[in-house]
């Protein structure tokens, strides 16, 4: 297993709210890692440190690496937009930008400077069909993003990072607000993505989880439980409290 | 019948007549200009100079001064207003400095008009040598202007949901990107509405020229930003308390064409606005 994100000693607080507490795992290229568990354990943050998203929000305090390719993504030297064009992230609610369905796969690499209309098509139609939207919107590229439904439109929002063709995509609830078969073809997009792909996801239940994960990592109230093959994990938990929560005996 | 329900009654009367109370006056104004000054307006007195001390011809140089204070004030505030409000809605952190910004834009906003106007001679007239100009006067306006185009404008930036900036950001975008690209079209209409808002009352206002540009007869028209211009306001406050005799139709046409000058920049406005709003799509 080639490692992809190896993530160091993490420690990350909110002004006084720890977040995440000493946490140390891989992630593998590659692969689906899962990251699962309660509300507020963290897992949002996990996703947000790795593309330098919380770097905005003031007061907060974080030790320990985070490194991408062997390199620290915190270290002063980072180009935190090459970083975040390289590890690309969707959000739990989907979010189209103002404009047509064309115009959201295009943002991107319009902010980085791509300019020449064959490629940004080549773009587009690519994305599209990687996030399995294509055959439902080639006929109404230039219509407005805002009126696709809640499915296509988290679709979009993949197509719209897969645009930026990333190293990492970071996927945080991505099938939360969807229904059944909507999330199926998010699922089986992922699936195949992960052949090009590293794939970080916050599942939106467990049997999600189960479903799709390689590597399976539990979070608890900011602190890592335990992290293995997927299968292994879903099957023969270390820990109690992991086994506790799969089996529903909390959540 | 229920208590509680003749109570409801007699507040949404109550109400009811609070809200056509606003209606009266304005229709009250509206009228009387109307109705005592139409029978001035004409092609010459749009057109031409005044004449016999200001009680014939026309107003042509008031209406040109009050359009060029206009202008220059939205050339000074609109850029130095809008950008304030993108440093404050989008880059500032809360410090000290920020904080003593807010409370000068507050303050400001709080400054009677006729401060404004001695402000403004001590600066931009004598200091400055601007002289009675109108380059003076429309820094002078623009410095009233700018804490409600601020304001108003950093409201507008707010109102944008947080997440746009996020993917922006998530899409390798820098903050300016994400300013540029989406939040401040999203806010459009909003700081339209702040600019216009602004521009109107200097439009409107009377002592923040009386000292800094108005002239109280100039029959001829400015040549440059240096000269001092006649102003619709000034003008109408001359021939309303310090020309003995001047015929009544004049001073209501004169308030008339002033109406109409802001009135219909207030359309404009709201066609800038409403044009925005359909592109807006959240």
């Amino acid at each position: 297993m080639d490692v992809k994100i190896r993530i160091e000693d993490l420690t990350y607080a909110y002004g006084d709210k720890v977040a995440l507490r000493d946490v140390t795992m891989d992630i593998p290229a590659n692969a689906i890692t899962v990251v699962f568990g309660p509300a507020g354990g963290g897992k949002t943050t996990l996703l947000r440190l790795i593309n330098r998203l919380n770097d905005l929000i003031e007061g907060t305090r974080m030790s320990g690496r985070i490194l991408l390719d062997g390199k620290d993504i915190y270290a002063p030297a980072t180009d935190v937009i090459d970083l975040r064009r390289r590890v690309g992230m969707v959000f739990a609610l989907p979010l189209p930008l103002p404009g047509t369905i064309r115009e959201n796969v295009e943002y991107g690499p319009r902010l980085a400077g791509v300019r020449d209309p064959v490629r940004l098509e080549e773009i587009v139609v690519r994305s599209l069909k990687q996030a399995a939207l294509w055959d439902e919107v080639k006929d109404r590229l230039d219509t407005p993003a805002s009126a696709l439904s809640g499915g296509q439109q988290q679709r979009l929002c993949l197509a719209r990072s897969l645009a930026l063709e990333p190293e990492v995509l970071l996927l945080d609830e991505p099938t939360s607000g969807l229904d059944p078969i909507s999330t199926g073809r998010i699922e089986e997009t992922l699936f195949e993505l992960k052949q090009r792909y590293t794939i970080v996801l916050v599942p939106h239940s467990i049997q999600q989880a189960a479903r799709v994960a390689d590597y399976a990592a539990f979070f608890l109230m900011g602190e890592l439980v335990e992290w293995q093959p997927g299968d292994m994990l879903f099957t023969n938990p270390r820990d109690q409290r992991t086994e506790d929560y799969i089996t529903g005996r909390f959540g | 019948m229920n208590r509680r329900y003749v109570v409801q009654r007699v507040g949404f009367a109550l109400l009811t007549l609070a809200a056509l109370l606003v209606v009266v006056p304005i229709l009250l104004v509206v009228g009387t200009i109307i109705v005592r000054g139409a029978s001035a307006i004409d092609w010459e007195f749009l057109t031409a100079m005044p004449r016999d001390g200001m009680k014939a011809g026309g107003i042509l140089p008031a209406i040109v001064g009050t359009v060029l204070l206009t202008l220059g004030t939205a050339l000074a505030a609109i850029p130095v207003g809008v950008g304030g409000a993108i440093y404050l809605a989008e880059y500032a952190r809360d410090t000290w400095l920020t904080r003593l910004v807010r409370l000068a834009i507050i303050n400001l906003a709080g400054i009677p008009s006729v401060v404004y106007g001695l402000f403004g001679l001590g600066l931009f007239v004598l200091f400055l040598q601007f002289g009675t100009s109108i380059l003076a006067g429309s820094l002078t306006l623009a410095i009233m202007t700018l804490p409600i185009i601020i304001s108003t404008a950093e409201e507008a930036l707010r109102a944008v949901p947080t997440e746009f900036r996020t993917v922006i950001l998530s899409l390798g975008g820098t903050r300016w990107q994400a300013v540029r690209y989406v939040v401040l079209p999203q806010a459009m209409p909003g700081i339209i509405t702040g600019i216009i808002l602004g521009l109107l009352r200097a439009a409107g206002e009377t002592a923040p020229i009386l000292f800094t540009v108005a002239a109280f007869y100039l029959p001829r028209l400015p040549r440059s930003p240096l000269d001092p211009t006649m102003a619709l306001p000034y003008h109408l406050y001359v021939i309303s308390t310090q020309v003995p005799g001047m015929p009544e139709e004049i001073k209501y046409g004169t308030a008339l064409v002033l109406l109409a000058l802001v009135l219909s920049m207030n359309v404009v406005a709201t066609l800038i606005r409403s044009y925005y709003r359909r592109r807006r799509e959240w």
